[in-house]
């Protein structure tokens, strides 16, 4: 099996402050992979590390046996169109209907005729279960709507490798059991590689086949999901089971103590 | 939006700018008054333009039959000389009057010709020997004040 | 040390305006740059000329108007004095197209389409729509901030235009058709004095000049907005500022090549 993105000693500062210390990942073709840890930990430096829109400082991501940071502006805008990327919360355009929205990349990247694209747009819209929806606005839809739309738009052009930035975050439990399993679904009908960096633990875990631990810009743990769930590393327990105190401390540090903060002799 | 109905109202808008432009032109501005027949050139010398101007109208029995074109200084004989094109439907006789008016007390200033008897007409180049100055108000009050002083000693 | 202080704060504050002059010329390069997309789909640029241009209609139609009666009234108890109220009409159209009509009508359109479309960009921005585009490998400059660039130079001198004559109009409606100047006057007086080349050709050279400045200030202040609520409203609230004081300034600088000596 050949890894479709190899990551091999990325590190990466802004100004003085070091973000990722030596990361080494690699991602199999056809698999979905997740990158967790807890926020702030440069998770989503990683994702812009991906999609060539940061240089490492030391290192190199490789797609598909090519460097990104040592592509040109033709060559990388070349790779993205390979490339779907799902933000944060969707972004779906907003001056645009659904319709629009997912016949973007469509309309910019191909020659395709408006016939087909229509045929192919309610396609994607009919994968994510919201065909009705296409002359919506996105201000009309809901949160969960508007991140499966995004999704359909993410996949309009059959990527051969899907981002994913926190596609979970601020769903409510429905949607995002439905987005995690479109998630998988898509990425097994597309026969892509998908990375969810995320940090919602339990769904991630339910449908993916590889994860990585970030913390403090190292890899702390890694390993299929049944060997995340039997993990007895402190930081994956606390981690995976959602615990308020432990290697990830509940306080701050202070320069001072608790006790001196109040003024109080110890 | 609709994508014909969006183009229907930027149609309406640019046309409608469009036509604001025309209008300035042509009812506010005098660009129906330039002209678009052919035209021949004339010269006149004065001692004193006044405030005459380039594109100043060139009027004859109040009928406008030129404009301006230049006024420079001539430096053999420390005249202005005026350059103004006239309509080719409009001959005039070579001892034309060429004289400098102004519209009312305050208006805009401007050349009165004042067609002579001969049979002779000018052809382009050529120059209106006869003319006469604009009117210095200055000048004029002066003249006027210098009078009185004389005429009281 | 005050002395020093303040020296110093007046320094940093003038290497960060010049810094920021640059980055926005840079910005200017790249728009006109990367044009190519907005001329081959002019569609794009259509449906932006429908949000500058006809959007704001309806305000400047209305306010020339209005401009153009108070010219009317004001004029004429002036003229009056000197018994030459006949000038009423080139009065009023020389200030509209030399003037009031590029520079009000620019003024409006800054504070009406120039704030929307900070507001627009830097939303996009803050939503990450733009980040989304550029990693579909679309690029924003040439998407969104070419074809709205495009629209706010077209319709600036279609917009100051309107401005004018509707001002005309509410001119002619105060002074003839209310206080009773003679029609006929009115009208002659005022071809006789405007000039097509001099005034009303320098009149669209300058509300296109305007309206250049304020799309890429809107553009400018959009595209590098921080992405929060207090970053655009700040970006917007600077482009109506910068805009109005741009337009002042270079109508100044055009006024004085232009009607020098005229």
């Amino acid at each position: 099996m050949s890894a479709l993105v190899e990551i091999n000693d990325v590190n990466f500062s802004y100004d003085q402050r070091a973000i990722l210390k030596g990361i080494n990942m690699s991602f199999g073709k056809g698999k979905v992979i997740a990158v967790m840890g807890g926020s702030g930990c440069g998770k989503t430096t990683l994702f812009r590390l991906i999609g060539g829109a940061l240089k490492p400082t030391r290192g190199e991501v490789k797609i598909d046996g090519q460097v990104i940071h040592e592509l040109d502006e033709r060559g990388l805008y070349e790779m993205r169109r390979k490339m779907g990327v799902l933000f944060q919360f969707g972004a779906l355009f907003t001056d645009m209907s659904v319709f629009d929205n997912v016949a973007f990349q469509m309309r910019e990247h191909t020659d395709l005729p408006e016939d087909i694209i229509h045929d192919l747009v309610m396609l994607k819209l009919h994968a994510v279960g919201l065909r009705g929806t296409h002359d919506l606005m996105p201000a009309e839809l809901s949160g969960g709507m508007a991140r499966r739309v995004a999704l359909a738009r993410t996949v309009a052009l059959d990527p051969m490798l899907i981002l994913y930035d926190e596609p979970f975050a601020g769903l409510d439990p429905i949607s995002l059991s439905v987005v995690g399993q479109l998630i998988r679904r898509l990425n097994d009908a597309l026969g892509a590689t998908s990375v969810v960096v995320t940090h919602d633990v339990q769904e991630s875990l339910k449908i993916v086949d590889y994860v990585y631990f970030i913390a403090d810009g190292v890899i702390v743990a890694e390993g299929t999901p049944d060997e995340i769930r039997a993990s007895d590393k402190p930081f994956v327990h606390q981690f995976v089971h959602g615990e308020m105190d432990g290697p990830i401390p509940f306080h701050y540090p202070g320069a001072t103590s608790y006790a001196q903060d109040l003024k109080v002799s110890a | 939006m609709e994508r014909s109905k969006l183009d229907l109202w930027v149609g309406a808008f640019v046309v409608a700018g469009i036509a604001a432009l025309v209008v300035l032109a042509l009812k506010v501005g005098n660009l129906s008054t330039y002209n678009v027949s052919e035209t021949y050139q004339l010269q006149a010398y004065f001692n004193n333009v006044g405030g005459l101007k380039a594109t100043a109208s060139v009027r004859s029995a109040g009928v406008l039959v030129g404009r301006v074109t230049s006024i420079t200084l001539d430096t053999e004989r420390y005249e202005a000389k005026v350059t103004m094109s006239i309509d080719k439907r409009y001959q005039f006789p070579k001892d034309t009057f060429a004289n400098i008016l102004t519209s009312g007390l305050l208006g805009e200033q401007y050349i009165g010709l004042l067609p002579g008897g001969e049979d002779e007409m000018l052809a382009d180049g050529g120059e209106f020997k006869k003319t006469q100055s604009a009117i210095v108000v200055e000048e004029l009050i002066g003249k006027f004040m210098f009078n009185k002083s004389e005429s009281s000693n | 040390m005050p002395l020093v202080k303040s020296v110093r704060a007046v320094g940093h504050r003038t290497v960060d305006i010049v810094w920021r002059v640059g980055v926005a010329s840079r910005f200017l390069f790249q728009t006109l740059l990367q044009s190519g997309m907005s001329f081959r789909r002019f569609n794009l640029v259509v449906k932006e000329l429908f949000a500058s241009g006809v959007m704001s209609l309806v305000i400047i139609g209305v306010a020339g108007m209005f401009v153009g009666m108070v010219l009317g009234l004001q004029g004429f108890e002036t003229l009056k004095r000197y018994g030459s109220e006949s000038a009423l009409g080139s009065l009023v159209a020389l200030s509209l197209v030399r003037e009031l009509g590029p520079v009000l009508a620019a003024l409006l359109f800054a504070s009406r389409a120039g704030s929307a479309m900070t507001a627009e960009i830097g939303l996009m921005k803050a939503t990450e729509q733009i980040a989304a585009m550029e990693m579909m490998a679309v690029s924003p400059i040439a998407r969104v901030v070419a074809p709205r660039f495009w629209a706010g130079v077209i319709s600036m001198p279609l917009l100051a235009a309107i401005f004018s004559a509707m001002g005309v109009f509410g001119g002619y409606v105060v002074g003839v058709v209310l206080i009773g100047v003679d029609e006929g006057s009115f009208w002659s007086q005022m071809q006789a004095t405007v000039d097509f080349q001099a005034d009303i050709m320098n009149g669209v050279i300058k509300s296109f000049v305007f309206g250049f400045a304020v799309t890429v200030i809107a553009l400018f202040e959009g595209f590098d907005a921080p992405p929060t609520a207090e970053g655009v409203s700040g970006a917007t609230t600077r482009t109506v500022v910068q805009s109005s004081l741009a337009i002042l300034m270079l109508d100044v600088i055009l006024t004085a090549f232009m009607f020098r000596g005229a």
